[in-house]
């Protein structure tokens, strides 16, 4: 008990530390999505912070905690969602090669064992003569969320700024939107999650998802405590090819991070298509046809670990890629 | 309370059972604790290592304790639905049997839940779902009315047993005092008045109108836990309905077994008699005929139509490689055994027709597998996982020790309530009923008692 509350204590202490970098954060990045990388602090900057009793005050940014995930926002905000903002990500089949960056980021970025994947790759076959491809799928946060209707204690939710996110601290792991979801998005913590050293302590925030907590729902978030900032989701910096643009709609900007473009223009130009139309989930994930492809399939299967190849033989097998090797 | 001289008569029959309890149910009583002892030590170790210790995984989420949970909701409609219309019909020869087909309803409907806990990851959080409730969520509406039918339940079955309460009371029974006081407080101070029985006549008439909807409602309820979802299998408009038939046919199929024991174990064969079984099989009949054609346009229209995520869940039921055989037994064990038992006068007899019961209810739990199962091992995207357990659900040891653990408190409980009330009610053989008693001797061919 009594480490719980210490604990606690050094929660309440760190928002208050980070609520002041937020007001920093909000100040210096206007725009959400901006192409430009975001500059953090570093040691012997001087930084405008405003103190709790009002007062504007200037201090050394080395005597202040660095804390990668900021739960810089209420439980309410954190419901509510970011004003003005709709978020979308278009996934550029084209360019996929299964590089697994993205799957490692993310893990990496949540503190996610490697066995947890919110956003993994799959080698899709449309039919029998098609040829397969690499299908990156995340959370598609539906505008149309049946995981969310049929949550029975409001845990999961959808937000005016068009995420749906998840509250660990709500969630009673009934596992309804688990079965509700089509696209087995949602992963479940089976037993006690390892929790790293580093983040002990961290105060949850449904935007950050961090720590995880046994018996609960958990999945893709599209990162938006890195939106506040300003910044793109990891898989999207950490693709090598540029496979994911993310953005907002309101803006009609994507970015994956070497470029900014138009995000109707681009899903006009290149025949997008949400994945499973017809379930009308409205999906606010689009994907560009795998149509001149950059990479062949191969190439995402050769490099692989034997347990990953495992995964894939089947698919592979069936479209006699595996007899070229 | 004065007795008539058939009231007498059933009660001095059954006197013994409610006086003592005997070795013979010490015996049952610490075996069926044993595996609940079993089911406990299951249940810890699902708390406190997680889910982990269960079949379940990302894919299957939900296995047997979902089954168990629709297993024992339907069987519930044993009271609700059979006892409730029958009272209704103002059906004379149910009155021997609505005493053990109420107390199935009420003892199911507690374990039911408990299987829908089970899945549950985070128990102590339970409370969410009053602090927090969400309208749009069918499982806030099976909150609401399985709450609701519980209660309804609970009320039907005291009803039918504030006058016997008031006999055991008043009979001077040779048992320890803390069970003759409570027989006074739940008698609530009955005396036959005419008042009294007026009240009690309309509460019960009453009850048995809503508890018909009641029961309705929550198997309609249940079933939309998988009818409202995108998912091949379950998302069907003809679940609600499907559903509320296959519970009161496996509800019809475990009051059936039930007599067949009580009779066998309490010598009642006078009360319950084969006529009973008869009629209880024509209803088993009709319903199973029922039952059958809901599952053939089922899965006739799945099959039939043929589409890419539905036919791979058909694929699945159907190959014999996979549930092919499951899917056999639960059809000829759950459709054609009871109708074809029922309807051949040569094996409508009381021993056979429980049999065929007793096929039927386990077929009846497999079909529920088969909903369940089949339909979440196959996801709308290819699963591409190497951990065999998140790709083919197969239970732990500790799912079934629950699911034992379960039924053996439904046996547990059963044994105890039938040592605490009397297995056929008493109060109701009264004056006019008295051909009931002797049903047997008097009955015509069409099976009526003359007034």
């Amino acid at each position: 008990m009594k480490q719980q509350e210490e604990i606690n204590d050094t929660g309440r202490r760190d928002f208050l530390k980070t609520a002041a970098i937020a007001t920093v954060a909000a100040t210096a990045c206007g725009s959400l999505v901006c192409s430009c990388s975001s500059k953090k602090a570093t040691v012997s900057q001087k930084v405008k912070l405003l103190s709790p009793d009002g007062e504007i005050v200037e201090i050394d940014s080395a005597y202040l905690n660095h804390q990668e995930h900021m739960a810089i926002v209420s439980k309410l905000e954190a419901r509510q969602g970011i004003a003005g903002k709709k978020f979308v990500m278009v996934v550029d089949l084209s360019r996929c090669k299964n590089a697994r960056k993205c799957v490692t980021a993310c893990q990496k970025w949540h503190y996610r064992s490697e066995e947890t994947e919110w956003l993994t790759v799959k080698l899709i076959k449309d039919s029998d003569k098609a040829a397969p491809y690499w299908f990156p799928k995340q959370c598609f946060h539906c505008d149309n969320p049946p995981c969310v209707k049929v949550c029975p204690v409001n845990a999961t939710f959808k937000r005016q700024d068009g995420l749906v996110l998840i509250d660990n601290e709500r969630c009673i792991g009934c596992k309804f939107c688990m079965a509700a979801c089509p696209y087995s998005t949602r992963v479940f913590n089976w037993d006690d999650p390892v929790i790293p050293m580093d983040i002990i302590g961290q105060t949850y925030s449904a935007e950050t998802g961090i720590p995880a907590k046994v018996g609960t729902v958990e999945k893709c978030d599209f990162c938006p405590d890195r939106a506040r900032e300003g910044l793109l989701p990891p898989c999207v910096e950490a693709c090598p090819n540029g496979v994911f643009y993310f953005g907002d709609e309101n803006e009609d900007t994507v970015s994956n991070g070497d470029e900014t473009i138009s995000f109707s223009q681009l899903i006009k130009d290149r025949a997008a298509y949400r994945f499973q139309e017809e379930l009308g989930t409205k999906p606010r994930v689009y994907y560009l046809p795998p149509k001149d492809r950059q990479f062949p399939v191969e190439r995402g299967y050769e490099n692989l670990p034997d347990n990953l190849k495992e995964r894939f033989k089947e698919v592979m097998e069936e479209s006699n890629l595996l007899e070229k090797k | 309370m004065e007795l008539n001289k058939y009231q007498q008569e059933v009660f001095e029959k059954q006197r013994p059972t409610i006086e003592n309890f005997g070795k013979k149910t010490w015996g049952w009583t610490i075996f069926f604790l044993l595996w609940i002892g079993l089911g406990g030590y299951a249940l810890y170790l699902q708390i406190a290592k997680g889910h982990k210790v269960t079949g379940m995984r990302d894919n299957v989420v939900w296995g047997l304790y979902i089954a168990n949970f629709i297993f024992f909701i339907g069987i519930s409609y044993a009271g609700a639905v059979i006892s409730g219309i029958l009272h209704i019909l103002k059906v004379e020869w149910r009155k021997p049997i609505i005493r053990i087909a109420e107390m199935i309803t009420v003892i199911s409907t507690i374990i039911g839940p408990v299987f829908i806990l089970l899945c549950v990851g985070r128990l102590d959080r339970l409370h969410h779902l009053f602090l927090y409730p969400r309208l749009q969520s069918p499982i806030t509406w099976d909150v609401f009315a399985i709450g609701t039918y519980f209660t309804g339940s609970v009320i039907f079955l005291y009803l039918a047993l504030i006058k016997d309460f008031a006999i055991y009371r008043d009979a001077k029974l040779n048992v320890p005092k803390w069970k003759q006081k409570l027989y006074k407080i739940l008698a609530i101070g009955y005396r036959g008045t005419k008042s009294q029985k007026r009240h009690i006549r309309i509460s019960t008439n009453l009850m048995a109108i809503m508890i018909i909807p009641l029961a309705i409602i929550v198997h309609s309820v249940l079933s939309w836990i998988f009818g409202m979802t995108l998912r091949p299998g379950w998302h069907s408009t003809i679940f609600g309905p499907y559903f509320v038939l296959a519970a009161i046919y496996s509800g019809t199929g475990v009051l059936i077994m039930a007599m067949w024991v009580y009779r066998k174990m309490y010598k009642l064969e006078s009360y319950i008699t084969d006529k009973h079984f008869v009629y209880l099989g024509y209803i088993m009949m009709v319903l199973g005929a029922a039952y059958g054609y809901f599952t053939f346009s089922e899965y006739l229209t799945d099959w039939f139509g043929s589409e890419k995520w539905n036919s791979e869940v058909i694929e699945k039921i159907f190959n014999p490689a996979k549930y092919g055989w499951w899917f056999l037994f639960a059809n000829v064990a759950g459709i054609i055994l009871p109708i074809f038992v029922v309807a051949i006068p040569k094996t409508r007899k009381p021993t056979l027709i429980a049999i065929a019961s007793f096929f039927m209810v386990i077929a009846l739990w497999v079909k529920r597998y088969l909903i369940i199962v089949p339909t979440l091992e196959s996801p709308l995207l290819p699963m591409q996982d190497t951990r065999m357990e998140y790709v083919k659900y197969s239970a732990t040891w500790v799912e079934w020790a629950l699911t034992f653990a379960g039924i053996a408190t439904f046996f547990l409980f059963f044994t105890l309530l039938s040592k605490f009330v009397t297995i056929i009610p008493i109060s109701e053989f009264g004056g006019k009923e008295k051909a009931v008693v002797t049903a047997k001797e008097h009955e015509d061919e069409n099976g009526k008692v003359p007034e």
